[in-house]
């Protein structure tokens, strides 16, 4: 199993460590509801250290990205980010990931799942084979810290030399963070505002001890990859593997947003722009349960008396204080306020089509 | 760690005697590995139980587990708090946190199950 530079930390720090993606990761420190909590209203620090990054570069770096996304990289300034997804020729998902404009048009870092890294990099480099690029899995040097929550710019500031108060929602630079040479990006997957903080330095301790010792006193709490799941859920972030895969297309993920049709051709183009002229079957959208009870992950969904789907993500929301998920249920039954059962176990629950993300932070 | 009144099972909940009746919950073991508890689900008072059935389940945000009965009986209580408070449960597992009440059938079954220092062994073995 594979270790993250930050695991002795972690130890010490009393978290419950699991097996994820072949890494062992810390689950919970002090407990899901205190680090959701936390995030929402204070500030969470996380270890995404197993998340990959792969580097396309080259002369003809943008056209391969471009062919290989569905999201226009031509917008992307460098200092920007965008959220897309590596796309098959049917449409469905590779990946979702984040692409980050080092210099147009000739560098780009792609940054994946840590599940799919491997499998990504495959990927990228066999569909890079016509254009004039390098692919580089440079995902076992770098580490990465996510600082998250309303206090995530108060508490970075004083560590780094950037000027945290400039830099827009998904833009990033490169500066020093608790004096160590770092990317620090205006991202991250909670529905808070904050910070993802990549380094390739060997001791991203140091970075980590400096955040908690400033933000320790205003209340920041490490945070495990429990809260990281409830948190996204209730922003509805997708999860690759519960929520998309490359058995669901972009558009029925409910993310024609990520979908440019006039940039040009790109892998999946036509059986998405046939998709879209022909209507949707099927379509992801978020539930919340009505009867006391839980969705989880795989629990039969049931509309107009027989059995649609299966429930994506699904679990209890600790800020919203409700249980929430996510299906892919028939077109006729995604309208807001349709009613659908859920099985778990021996009772059927039943649940609603609510409109999504289940929560928005208040922009200052 | 784990108090020396109390019976074990390696389903990881707890029995406490009290005269013919038996007060059951979940092990601080159990409790940590399912993080913060929710919900549970409780059976109706009258319930006659066989050992090893389950008596309901306990919710935390992340999973679900059932709770087995310990013993044979008939559920004569349960504890309504839970309905409000589930989390009694991650804050005193072995007392405040106790799921439901039985009458005992057959006192006998009480040899099936674990001491406390029987039951910190079998632990001990569950974590190498």
């Amino acid at each position: 199993m594979k270790k993250t530079r930050l695991n002795a930390v972690h130890k010490q720090a009393g978290a419950r460590m699991v097996e994820f993606a072949g890494f062992e990761m810390p689950v919970e420190y002090k407990g899901i509801i205190d680090e959701h909590l936390a995030v929402r209203t204070r500030a969470g620090l996380f270890d995404v250290s197993h998340m990959g990054e792969i580097i396309v570069e080259g002369p003809e770096a943008l056209a391969c990205v471009q062919y290989l996304t569905p999201n226009d990289v031509a917008r992307l300034a460098p200092g920007q980010v965008q959220y897309t997804a590596l796309t098959t020729p049917e449409g469905t998902f590779v990946d979702d990931m984040l692409v980050y404009c080092l210099s147009v048009p000739d560098k780009y870092l792609l940054v994946v799942n840590a599940a799919n890294t491997d499998k990504d990099f495959a990927w990228v480099k066999e569909k890079a084979a016509p254009f004039q690029v390098f692919v580089v899995n440079r995902s076992d040097e770098h580490s990465q810290l996510a600082l998250q929550g309303p206090l995530a710019q108060e508490i970075l500031q004083p560590l780094t030399d950037l000027d945290l108060g400039q830099m827009k929602s998904f833009t990033f630079a490169f500066g020093e963070v608790a004096g160590i040479h770092c990317l620090v990006s205006r991202t991250g997957y909670t529905g808070e505002d904050g910070f993802e903080i990549y380094t390739l330095a060997e001791n991203p301790e140091i970075i980590w001890k400096a955040i908690m010792a400033e933000g320790g006193p205003k209340g920041l709490l490490p945070v495990g990859l429990g809260a990281r799941d409830t948190l996204r859920l209730e922003a509805k972030l997708m999860l690759y593997g519960n929520d998309i895969s490359d058995k669901t297309t972009v558009l029925e993920a409910d993310l024609k947003w990520i979908v440019k049709f006039q940039k040009g051709d790109f892998l999946g183009k036509a059986v998405l722009e046939k998709q879209l002229q022909e209507g949707l079957k099927k379509k992801l959208v978020g539930f919340e349960v009505v009867d006391k009870g839980i969705a989880r992950p795989h629990y039969p969904v049931f509309a107009g008396g027989r059995q649609v789907s299966e429930v994506c993500s699904g679990t209890f929301a600790p800020y919203l204080k409700k249980a929430i998920g996510l299906v892919y249920l028939p077109i006729e039954f995604t309208e807001i306020g349709t009613e659908f059962e859920i099985g778990i176990r021996d009772r059927k629950l039943k649940a609603r089509v609510v409109p999504t993300p289940f929560y928005k932070r208040e922009k200052k | 760690m784990y108090p020396d009144n109390l019976y074990y099972t390696k389903d990881h909940e707890w029995l406490r005697l009290e005269g013919e009746e038996a007060v059951v919950g979940i092990t601080d073991f159990a409790q940590k590995q399912l993080g913060d508890i929710i919900y549970v689900d409780l059976p109706q008072p009258g319930k006659v139980l066989e050992a090893h059935q389950a008596i309901g389940s306990v919710e935390s945000v992340k999973s679900v587990s059932d709770v087995y009965s310990p013993i044979s009986g008939e559920v004569v209580a349960v504890n309504s708090d839970l309905a409000q408070t589930p989390d009694l449960i991650n804050k005193d597992p072995h007392g405040q946190g106790w799921i439901v009440r039985l009458k005992i059938k057959d006192k006998a079954e009480l040899n099936q199950l674990m001491k406390a220092s029987d039951y910190e062994k079998y632990l001990e073995g569950l974590e190498h």
